[in-house]
């Protein structure tokens, strides 16, 4: 591979692709243990290994897996490494263990790893698709760190488990909501939201959604995805009138209506 | 019979699996922009938890546990889950079509939901029997039909709010489920007292 498209591919997973942040995959792990920094970092690189692993076995096994039976393959193999991290954890470092509890067997499911395994591993040579891995499992320990060093810099004034005097000298007490459920809500889509803002300014090309993302195909279930802008609009123009309709739906009508006229 | 109202009002109310536990947000948040389509998964999502807790608690506790194979609980459980769905779409779409056309299209998508192991893990971490188990799987499917219930009325809502441009779409949603998840803290202590 060249040498910019390795870089390529490894800068993606950073912020235009960021698994987290733009594709919107993984989001349980990263509402459920970012109470800490430390714990955000810890289970962004266990996501990391298990990604890295997946994807470099599911390259290396794409030609000998049949088509039909592709994703119970793929969550085998999954699964699998992540019983190994268990292990891993549990042998070497029992406290993040218990702190990140049930998100560990949890990360088998984690859309990122599903998602790239069938959409790159399975396509791809055995190094692109683990540099894919590095890339992406980067990305989505980059946002788990800063949403974990957010929560715990607010919600408890320390940061990785210091804390942190002088805040509270100069009158910033930390309010206990950050680190319950409600605060990972709003820190996510706090932090969302700027990432969207750097991202318009830093790419000047189009800008790569959540809906855009590569989903695992599931044909039936892309309907379900598609249909639900459509029936919004419908209502709203049912309501309101057809100038209610704003957004990316509006734009499609004012064309149709436009192209009707002439 | 109180352990398991207990159990049901803390998993709805308490300590809900969307808003606390934080089980299932993807769908969470890419659903609930259409009242039918939340309501259709978290139908099947019920359904599927009360078919895999039916399903997994036996093979967990009769299988597994005796012959010190625990570790596996992992492998075995996104399995079952993964053939379970399967064999539910096959038989649904077999002997119930008006049902197949409704929820059938979530199905799939259930397989990667995180809220049905979760639950999984959840019954085998509580300890708890059989019928315990299943009513914790009722109540888990109930508490998240309600929370996106609630999430698909907050976003319907959104549509007319004009926040600041980078705020716009999914973050206001997102910070707007935060202040749905705050009121859901209010009931705290609710299942003690109500049950002694």
């Amino acid at each position: 591979m060249a040498k910019t498209e390795i870089k390529k591919v490894l800068t993606r997973g950073l912020l235009q692709q960021n698994p987290l942040l733009a594709l919107l995959l993984g989001t349980c792990p990263a509402l459920a243990v970012t109470t800490s920094a430390v714990n955000g970092l810890g289970m962004g690189l266990a996501s990391t290994f298990v990604l890295f692993s997946a994807n470099l076995v599911i390259s290396l096994l794409r030609k000998l897996i049949p088509d039909k039976v592709r994703i119970p393959a793929f969550i085998t193999i999954i699964a699998s490494f992540v019983t190994i991290l268990k292990f891993l954890l549990q042998a070497f470092l029992p406290d993040l263990d218990k702190a990140l509890g049930i998100f560990i067997p949890l990360i088998t499911v984690n859309c990122i790893i599903l998602g790239r395994a069938e959409a790159f591993a399975s396509k791809n040579k055995p190094l692109a698709a683990m540099i894919d891995g590095i890339g992406m499992g980067l990305g989505f320990t980059a946002a788990l760190f800063s949403i974990g060093l957010l929560r715990e810099l607010l919600g408890n004034g320390s940061a990785f488990g210091y804390k942190l005097t002088f805040l509270e000298a100069i009158g910033l007490k930390p309010m206990t909501l950050f680190v319950l459920p409600p605060g990972g809500f709003i820190i996510f889509g706090i932090l969302i939201a700027f990432s969207q803002l750097l991202m318009k300014k830093l790419y000047t090309d189009e800008p790569y959604t959540a809906e855009k993302a590569p989903r695992i195909q599931l044909d039936k279930v892309e309907s379900a995805y598609a249909g639900q802008d459509r029936q919004t609009a419908e209502r709203k123009e049912r309501i309101r009138g057809p100038e209610a309709v704003t957004g990316a739906e509006g734009q499609k009508r004012q064309a149709e209506a436009s192209e009707e006229a002439k | 019979m109180k352990t398991l109202l207990m159990i049901l009002f803390s998993v709805i109310l308490v300590d809900n699996l969307v808003l606390s536990k934080f089980l299932g947000i993807c769908s969470f948040l890419g659903l609930t922009k259409n009242l039918k389509n939340s309501m259709g998964m978290s139908a099947a999502v019920t359904f599927v938890m009360l078919v895999a807790t039916a399903v997994t608690y036996p093979i967990y506790h009769l299988l597994l546990a005796p012959l010190n194979l625990t570790y596996l609980d992992n492998l075995v459980f996104i399995l079952v889950i993964a053939s379970t769905v399967q064999v539910i779409e096959a038989i649904m779409h077999k002997l119930l079509p008006a049902l197949y056309n409704a929820l059938g299209i979530y199905l799939p998508l259930i397989t990667t939901n995180c809220a049905i192991l979760g639950v999984m893990f959840l019954n085998i971490d509580q300890e708890l029997s059989f019928v315990q188990a299943l009513v914790n799987g009722l109540g888990a499917g109930l508490g998240f039909m309600l929370a996106m219930f609630l999430f698909a009325g907050v976003r319907q809502r959104l549509e007319d709010a004009e926040p600041p441009e980078f705020l716009k779409g999914l973050p206001i949603a997102l910070i707007s489920a935060g202040i749905v998840s705050m009121s859901f803290m209010g009931f705290k202590g609710l299942v003690e007292n109500l049950f002694g």
